[in-house]
């Protein structure tokens, strides 16, 4: 026990002491230096576009190596707060700090489309992951073993286009795992999947989040999917953090169990209430 | 009829060969319709000879080294002109393509440029080269400058734009973006570009070599009328009808080389 805290104290000035303890529980299984999840924290952040103010006022720390999950209804804002954590757009107000210096390498973002390049085979898309290493020599076999873990080795020859739509999105999942980021973020990956692909992609992301530990961030739109995988649910209503819910419930988490649907009815109450003044499902 | 019988064999077969030999049933059957036609009086041979009679004038003029000579001054022209004006086309489409100040500087002046026949400026043309070969390759070149210039430009503008974002997080400087995302990208509707400017292409070379010209298939041709030469005149309609399908071969094969990823090429279909 010794070891991890000593190795937490020198690079965790930035952390609040609540969270010390979290950290101190992640660090035990993130082995590799270089492995560790980002811990980032936001400080009053706004974003309007034109008049439209999307984002008001947005105050979060995520302590590394921590599974948010973040709902809300459609235009709620809460795709926006994604591309702003993930540096694709930049905020009108406030700001997103990391705890530790980052590389562009280690943030990712993965879409809800798959947004595979048609004419590189599988192989070649999951490479240009690894964004300036690309040239590097071992960026073939770094490639090859990102295919490894989404299980798609055998489809590294093969062009996009004869993929089906789960297989394509485990393309683009290896493609930002293949540089080993540190913060992941997910803009509804798996929104446009049928619901069983759905399933087993969830399974293969808790996966990788378990063996990579790096901080993941899923915007979704579906309650159960939020409850199923994340740590911590954050529902965002008009633009802020309405509510902050954290899932203490221990991996493998069984779908359809008891305890995930009561968290998901009440997730979804609040969700309905804040929408129409209503309370019934 | 043994050759009608033995298609549907041929087409189950599947053999590439096979697939190559159907599509020149039909022009091999008129050829023959049209031989037994003339070879029965049915049609005159001053109205139109036998294909026996032109295949004999090409022989002669095979021998000659007349008929060699002017298919090369026509590919020649052809080749160099299309080099040229679509070297320029494909250079303004990515200018303006990708960067809107090149657009805003030039696409409205070539879009007025565009709406002018080009097969209108002979006349001028014959003013300003006379009937020596930079007559032919400017109005060659500007034939096929607007197909390719137009589709270079729509591919470029139609790369889909969660593509480039995609590129950009991945960290690709603007050069590895050009290589790996815009220009894999608007190939396809080059490619569209360059087939039309190939039939362009001929067109301009039959019309600019028919009216002024010393050499070539088209001067031959004329040459041909004046001194009642049909069968010649039959035999340069045919050579330009054969070259036209070898031009577009090669755009199709090197369509089917570069474009293996899109569904539409990889049943290798012709």
């Amino acid at each position: 026990m010794q070891e991890p805290l000593r190795l937490l104290l020198s690079d965790a000035q930035a952390v609040d002491s609540i969270e010390f303890v979290e950290e101190a529980r992640l660090a035990r299984w993130s082995s590799e230096a270089d492995s560790r999840g980002l811990s980032l924290t936001i400080r009053g952040l706004r974003k309007s576009f034109g008049d439209n103010e999307v984002l008001r006022d947005i105050d979060l720390h995520i302590p590394s190596g921590q599974f948010v999950a973040i709902v809300g209804r459609s235009g709620c804002g809460k795709s926006t707060l994604l591309r702003l954590i993930a540096g694709l757009d930049q905020p009108t107000a406030g700001h997103i700090t990391f705890g530790e210096q980052t590389r562009p390498e280690d943030i990712r973002i993965m879409f809800q489309e798959p947004r595979l390049l048609p004419w590189a085979r599988v192989l070649s898309n999951v490479e240009v992951g690894l964004g300036s290493q690309r040239k590097s020599a071992d960026a073939k076999a770094r490639a090859e073993q990102a295919l490894v873990e989404v299980g798609l080795q055998e489809k590294r020859g093969q062009w996009p286009a004869v993929l089906s739509g789960g297989q394509k999105q485990r393309v683009a999942l290896a493609r930002a795992l293949v540089s080993r980021p540190r913060l992941l973020a997910f803009d509804e990956p798996l929104g446009a999947l049928d619901a069983l692909t759905r399933i087993s992609m969830q399974r293969l992301l808790e996966r990788v989040w378990h063996e990579q530990s790096f901080t993941a961030i899923l915007v979704t739109h579906d309650v159960a999917e939020a409850v199923a995988l994340a740590d911590r649910v954050l529902v965002i209503e008009d633009g802020r953090i309405a509510n902050d819910v954290t899932i203490d419930l221990k991996r493998p988490r069984e779908r359809g169990s008891a305890e995930l649907a009561g968290l998901e009815g009440a997730i979804l109450r609040d969700l309905l209430q804040g929408a129409d003044g209503t309370t019934d499902l | 009829m043994s050759l009608i019988e033995s298609l549907p064999r041929l087409r189950t077969l599947r053999l590439p060969r096979a697939d190559g030999l159907i599509q020149w049933i039909v022009p091999l059957l008129i050829l023959l319709i049209w031989q037994l036609a003339c070879s029965s009086g049915f049609v005159p041979s001053r109205v139109l000879p036998a294909p026996s009679d032109v295949v004999l004038a090409g022989w002669k003029l095979l021998l000659s080294g007349e008929l060699v000579r002017n298919i090369w001054v026509s590919f020649w022209r052809a080749s160099v002109g299309f080099a040229i004006g679509g070297g320029i086309g494909f250079a303004f489409g990515l200018a303006n393509g990708l960067s809107s100040l090149s657009n805003k500087l030039s696409d409205t002046t070539l879009q007025m440029v565009r709406n002018v026949p080009h097969l209108a400026l002979i006349p001028l043309v014959i003013l300003w080269f006379g009937i020596d070969e930079q007559a032919k390759l400017f109005l060659v070149a500007l034939g096929v400058f607007f197909p390719i210039y137009l589709n270079t430009l729509h591919g470029i503008r139609t790369v889909d734009p969660q593509l480039i974002e995609m590129g950009r997080i991945y960290g690709m400087s603007n050069a590895e973006l050009f290589r790996r995302v815009i220009f894999p990208g608007a190939l396809p509707s080059i490619f569209v570009g360059v087939r039309f400017a190939l039939g362009i292409m001929w067109l301009t070379l039959i019309v600019a070599e028919t009216i002024a010209a010393s050499s070539g298939l088209g001067y031959m041709a004329m040459q041909a009328r004046e001194f009642m030469l049909i069968d010649v005149v039959v035999l340069s309609i045919l050579i330009y009808a054969l070259l036209g399908k070898v031009a577009d071969s090669t755009a199709r094969l090197l369509e089917r080389l570069t474009l293996s990823w899109h569904p539409a090429f990889q049943n290798g279909e012709d």
